[in-house]
C-alpha cells in the first residue's frame, strides 16, 4: 500500500500545470537569452555599458538609461535585453495560472473556504504583477 | 557520468557564448561611441564569473541542505560589483525558478501539501509584497546592515535549531481543524503511511507575516525560516515541512519578484546566467548527494554564510567597502 497514496485532484491539477509552465518558461528564458547574447536584436543598453549601470541603485539606473517601469518592456520587445522579460514574466506568472486552474475544482468540491482563499491569492498576485505598486526611491 | 558530461558541455556552451558575444556580435556597438565603463574589466567577465559561481552555489546548496537564494544574495551582493537592488531581484528569481522546478514532483508525491500551503502562502505572499517595497525604498547601507544581521541570525538558527522527524501533535487546534489541514504520506524508511496534523496554526500564520516581509525585503527565499516554523512550531513532519516550504517559495517569491520586475530591479544579464548556473549546479549536487552525504559541507555552508553575513554587515556600516 505504501507509496501509492494519491494526492488530491486539485493538487495534481496544480502540479501538472506547474510542470508544463515551468518547462515552457525555462525554455523561453534560455532562447531569449541566446538571442540577446548573439545580438540578433540590438539591446536598449549596449552590453559594453552594462558595468556602468549595474552598480547603480535602481532609481539612478532607470533615470540614466531612460527605462520606464511596469509593463513598458512589452512595447520594446524588439530590443534584445527587453526580450528576456518574456521568459522572466512567464516564470513569474505560472503560479497565477496554477491557482486559476484549481479554483473551479475547489468550488466544484464545495471547498468554499479554500476556493475563496485561492481567489484572494490570485488577486494578490495580480496586484503585484500589475505594476500599480511602486516602490519609493532611495 | 553522462549527466555530468552533459552539464559540462552546457557549461562550456554558455561560457563560449559569453566569450564570443563581445567580439562577434557587439562589434558594431563597440565601434560606436560607447560610454567608457569605469572599470577596465570587460563586461562579459562578471556574467561569466557569476555563472560559474552560481553553478558551484547550486552544488553546495543541495549538499548543505539550504536553498540557493539564501547563499546567492549575501555572496553575490558582497563580492560582485552589482548593486544590492539587482542582486535581490536576481536572488528572488533564482529562488523562484528552483521552487517552480521542484514543485510539481513534491506535489505529485504528496510530500508538499496544498491544504497546508494555501493559507500560509496567502499571508507570506501578501507580506512579501510589502517587504519588497520597503526593501526597494531603503538605502543600500540600511539594507546591507539588515541583511548582514539576518544572515547571522540564519547561521544561529542553522546551528541551534533542532529538527523533529515526526513532531507529536496531541490535538489539532480549532483553526487547523476548521480548515481540515492534515494529511498522510508514505515514509519509505519506516515502510508505512504517516498520518499527520498540525497545531498552533494562528501563531504559525502570524510568524509568516514576518517571514514574508523578510523574503521580499532581502530576496533570500525563506526556506531557512519556513521549515522550523512548519516543523517545530506547527508540528508538521519534517519531510512535509521541507517539501511544503519549497513549494511555498514558488508563491511567496512570485509576488515579491513581480515588485522587483515592475520597479526595474531585474537585469537579464545577471538573472539568466544565475538561474541556469544554479539549476545546473543543483542537478549535479543531487547526483553527488545520492552517492555521498558529506557532513562537512553543512559546516562549510554555515562558515560561508557567516563570512558573507559579516561582509554585508561591515559593508553596510562602511567598515569594509
Amino acid at each position: 500500500m505504501g507509496g501509492k497514496l494519491k494526492a488530491t485532484e486539485e493538487q495534481l491539477a496544480y502540479a501538472k500545470l506547474l510542470d508544463v509552465g515551468m518547462k515552457v518558461g525555462l525554455i523561453m528564458l534560455v532562447i531569449t537569452f541566446v538571442i540577446y547574447l548573439l545580438g540578433a536584436l540590438t539591446p536598449h543598453i549596449p552590453v559594453n555599458d552594462l558595468p556602468k549601470y549595474w552598480s547603480m541603485p535602481v532609481n539612478e539606473y532607470l533615470k540614466a538609461t531612460d527605462i520606464h517601469t511596469g509593463w513598458s518592456w512589452l512595447y520594446q520587445l524588439g530590443k534584445g535585453d527587453f526580450l528576456n522579460f518574456v521568459g522572466i514574466a512567464f516564470l513569474s506568472g505560472v503560479t497565477i495560472l496554477c491557482y486559476m486552474r484549481i479554483i473551479p475544482i475547489l468550488f466544484r468540491k464545495k471547498d468554499t473556504v479554500y476556493g475563496i482563499l485561492a481567489v484572494i491569492e490570485v488577486l494578490v498576485l495580480v496586484l503585484a504583477a500589475s505594476g500599480i505598486l511602486k516602490a519609493g526611491g532611495h | 557520468m553522462r549527466l555530468i558530461i552533459s552539464v559540462g558541455m552546457i557549461l562550456m556552451l554558455i561560457s563560449g557564448f559569453l566569450l564570443m558575444a563581445p567580439g562577434a556580435v557587439f562589434a558594431e556597438e563597440a565601434a560606436a561611441a560607447t560610454v567608457q565603463a569605469e572599470s577596465t574589466t570587460p563586461w562579459w567577465v562578471w556574467p561569466l564569473v557569476l555563472f560559474v559561481v552560481t553553478f558551484v552555489l547550486g552544488i553546495v546548496a543541495v549538499l548543505g541542505g539550504v536553498g540557493g537564494g539564501v547563499l546567492f544574495v549575501p555572496i553575490i551582493g558582497g563580492f560582485f560589483p552589482f548593486h544590492i537592488d539587482f542582486v535581490r531581484g536576481a536572488g528572488l528569481l533564482v529562488a523562484l525558478a528552483g521552487a517552480l522546478a521542484a514543485g510539481p514532483g513534491l506535489l505529485k508525491k504528496g510530500m508538499a501539501d496544498l491544504r497546508l500551503a494555501l493559507p500560509v502562502a496567502l499571508i507570506a505572499s501578501s507580506c512579501a509584497i510589502v517587504g519588497a517595497m520597503i526593501g526597494l525604498a531603503l538605502p543600500a547601507k540600511v539594507v546591507n546592515i539588515a541583511l548582514g544581521g539576518t544572515i547571522l541570525g540564519i547561521v544561529a538558527i542553522m546551528l541551534m535549531a533542532k529538527k523533529s522527524e515526526f513532531p507529536e501533535v496531541q490535538k489539532p487546534d480549532n483553526l487547523s481543524s476548521a480548515l481540515r489541514i492534515s494529511g498522510v504520506y508514505y515514509e519509505p524508511s519506516l515502510g508505512e503511511n504517516i498520518n499527520w496534523q498540525i497545531h498552533r496554526t494562528p501563531q504559525g500564520l502570524a510568524t509568516f507575516i514576518v517571514i514574508g516581509v523578510m523574503a521580499g525585503m532581502f530576496g533570500l527565499g525563506a526556506g531557512w525560516a519556513n521549515v522550523p516554523v512548519l516543523n517545530l512550531m506547527m508540528g508538521a513532519p519534517l519531510k512535509v515541512s521541507v517539501a511544503t516550504s519549497k513549494f511555498l517559495l514558488s508563491i511567496t517569491d512570485t509576488s515579491a519578484a513581480w515588485i522587483y520586475v515592475n520597479n526595474g530591479a531585474v537585469l537579464p544579464m545577471m538573472v539568466v546566467p544565475s538561474i541556469i548556473g544554479i539549476m545546473l549546479g543543483s542537478i549535479v549536487g543531487v547526483r553527488i548527494l545520492a552517492k555521498t552525504k558529506p557532513a562537512a559541507i553543512r559546516y562549510m555552508v554555515i562558515g560561508l554564510l557567516l563570512f558573507a553575513g559579516l561582509r554585508a554587515l561591515l559593508k553596510g556600516l562602511g567598515i569594509w567597502n
